[in-house]
């Protein structure tokens, strides 16, 4: 079976989020599990002058890392993202590569100065997972506003698709997958 | 990571070309146009850019009006030469916005600052390819249905309430300061960010401020930031509150707390919106709402000096007051029972609803702790008592002694504990008192006086 590595990135206060994005996505692409701590220090990703964090700085960081060696990675942290040209990013990931990083952080609604919603910051963070290995598995965008790979370029974006990859994306994923075990 | 100049992805999908001098600007915007389903393309210079727009058609140039060899204005007018109906976006960096304004004088469709809000920027593409789809079809733009968020839970149908909710979806929409006035736990805090999610700038970040709960220094640099080495323990630089709130709101809550001189500097950002990190020199350019929240009396604190006229009066342009719960009894039922629902989910415990007797006490009580205070007090009464009605017995004990005809049990003991209820409740308004006792003003007064009552 092929397998992703979860990366926890100052996630320390919220184990559980990273226990229950694990056991959803094994589910979800049919991939083994294996939660990683990352031997890199992620300061090395932060940005003095915009109090962020460089989501393509963060994402070579992980790939970098020789303690984590999974056919997919995915890097979760609570700082904010954001690249050199966009004020933020919810994640990003290598298109048709091996590496992504999502931030939970813009997907609390106490950052909209709407009270704590538990269930949403994990229901989001889990679309938003999926969404960026989707592109690790080469899909674009989809059309599709219920497929989670549908665009969202804020929060409320995120709940209004659904949680799964439509048959179409879902069917490349499965496809690419099947390749990787095939190759290795 | 795939080149900038691979053209791989979609050949039939729109197609938006990317001219900037920057590698980090190119390869970003690249791969999030890619990731979108465009055909997307670079080029790093003018020359280059004049090369790839006789190769094929574009739709959307985004260009950096700042490169060296030919500028971003000269090299619109040579593009559009070859395409006079090319949607030409510039990208600029703050220093250079009155360049971009007279980018859009030339013809360009639109600018964005760097770094770029990715909202904006996928808003800003699809309208523009939007714009040449219906210029080729000779259609007049439609207006974009707006969206909106569905206001927050803010409960209460009372006749103050209602004018207050009026308030808030009349000035939401609106960047107009808002000053939200009323006692402690009256929802202040509520109704900021009520206002927020409904106002245009529902999409960033809503940052709070408790100014009366950090000492004046503390204070000024949480606002305005500082630089490394700016004072002992600023081992970094870091944003100010000022600065985080860009694009969004700035909630300043018991404003009515902050120190001379803060006042000073605070009224000075806000006539400006600009400012210098602590330490630093460089001015910064904020864009940010201002909601302002207090519970003292800020015309008493003026006329003795402690609180700046002018800064008063920069606040004081929308000003919301809230009710105390005591002056709006008709909203505790609905109160009460939302409470109840909201601990009811979050314990887990099958409650319904209260008793008439709980529910009697509840809304003759003055509640001098307002909203919070009924809250805490149902979600206690939860805890205690036992699904799925509240009775009167798992209510504070201060709830059933006001219902009780005494601390003694003499006539005058019972009439002084009717009257410190009935003042409470019309927050001490004589003639209404009076009225709901049922005896004039000077007879009130008088009992005032005999069983020493204050306010
Ligand atoms: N109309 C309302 N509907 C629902 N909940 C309310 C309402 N008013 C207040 N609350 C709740 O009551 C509590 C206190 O409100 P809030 O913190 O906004 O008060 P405040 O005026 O800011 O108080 P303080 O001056 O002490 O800071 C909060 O939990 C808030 O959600
Ligand atoms: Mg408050
Ligand atoms: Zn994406
Ligand atoms: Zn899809």
């Amino acid at each position: 079976m092929a397998t992703l590595d979860l990366v926890p990135i100052y996630m320390n206060d919220r184990p559980d989020l990273l226990d229950r994005l694990g056991e959803a996505l094994g589910r979800i692409l049919h991939m083994s599990i294996r939660q990683r701590t990352p031997a890199f220090d992620p300061e090395a990703a932060y940005d003095r002058s915009r109090g962020q964090y460089n989501s393509t700085v963060m994402l070579r960081l992980l790939l970098g890392d020789p303690g984590i060696t999974g056919d997919r990675l995915l890097g979760v942290t609570s700082v904010d993202l954001c690249t050199p040209v966009l004020t933020y990013v919810f994640g990003e990931a290598q298109l048709d590569g091996r590496g992504s990083v999502v931030s939970v952080h813009r997907l609390r609604t106490e950052v909209y100065g709407l009270p704590p919603d538990d269930a949403l910051l994990y229901e989001r963070l889990q679309k938003e997972a999926v969404h960026e290995l989707g592109h690790t598995f080469g899909l674009v965008h989809c059309a599709d506003p219920g497929c989670v790979m549908h665009a969202s370029t804020y929060a409320e974006e995120i709940d209004f698709k659904g949680p799964g990859l439509c048959p179409r994306c879902l069917g490349v994923v499965r496809a690419a997958i099947n390749q990787s075990r095939a190759a290795t | 990571m795939p080149t900038t100049n691979d053209t791989t992805a979609r050949e039939t999908g729109p197609s938006v070309l990317i001219v900037d001098d920057e590698f980090s600007v190119r390869d970003s915007l690249y791969e999030w146009f890619r990731k979108d389903g465009y055909h997307a393309g670079s080029a790093e210079n003018a020359r280059e850019a004049l090369a790839r727009i006789q190769e094929r058609r574009w739709d959307v140039v985004l260009l950096d009006i700042k490169m060296p060899g030919m500028d971003g204005l000269e090299l619109q007018r040579r593009l559009k030469e070859v395409d006079p109906d090319l949607v030409v976006i510039m990208i600029t960096a703050y220093a250079s916005v009155e360049t971009a304004v007279s980018a859009l004088k030339h013809g360009a469709f639109d600018y964005i600052t760097k770094p770029i809000d990715p909202d904006e920027l996928s808003h800003l593409v699809r309208r523009a390819i939007e714009q040449r789809r219906l210029k080729a079809e000779n259609l007049q733009l439609r207006e974009k249905v707006e969206h909106l968020t569905a206001p927050g839970t803010l409960v209460g149908s009372s006749p103050p309430m209602q004018k207050v909710l009026e308030m808030v979806r009349s000035v939401a929409h609106t960047d107009a300061t808002v000053l939200i006035r009323g006692e402690s736990g009256t929802g202040k805090e509520l109704i900021a960010q009520t206002i927020h999610a409904n106002s245009n700038r529902r999409y960033f970040p809503i940052v709070p401020v408790n100014c009366g709960a950090l000492p004046e220094s503390l204070l000024e640099s949480e606002l305005f930031g500082h630089e490394k080495g700016a004072f002992t323990g600023a081992q970094y630089r870091r944003k100010g509150k000022f600065e985080l709130a860009d694009g969004g709101t700035l909630f300043l809550d018991e404003v009515g707390t902050i120190s001379a001189q803060t006042q000073v500097n605070l009224l000075r950002v806000l006539e400006s919106k600009e400012f210098t990190r602590l330490g630093g020199s460089e001015p910064i350019k904020v864009d940010f709402r201002v909601i302002c929240a207090t519970n003292q009396n800020l015309e008493r604190a003026v006329e003795e000096g402690k609180f700046r006229e002018d800064l008063y009066y920069r606040i004081n342009v929308f000003s919301i007051h809230l009710p105390p719960l005591r002056e709006r009894p008709e909203d505790i039922p609905m109160l009460a029972q939302h409470f109840l629902e909201r601990f009811a989910r979050q314990m887990n415990r099958p409650y319904e609803g209260f008793d008439p007797g709980a529910m009697d006490l509840l809304v003759r009580h003055p509640w001098p702790g307002n909203v919070r205070e009924l809250a805490n007090a149902v979600e206690r009464a939860l805890v205690v008592g036992s699904p799925p009605l509240v009775r009167a017995v798992d209510l504070p004990v201060r709830l059933n002694e006001d219902a009780r005809p005494a601390t003694g049990e003499s006539l005058a003991d019972v009439e002084r504990a009717q009257i410190v209820r009935v003042l409470e409740r019309a927050s001490w308004n004589i003639t209404r008192a009076a009225e709901t006792l049922g005896i004039d003003r000077v007879t009130l007064y008088n009992k005032i006086r005999k069983y020493g009552l204050r306010k």
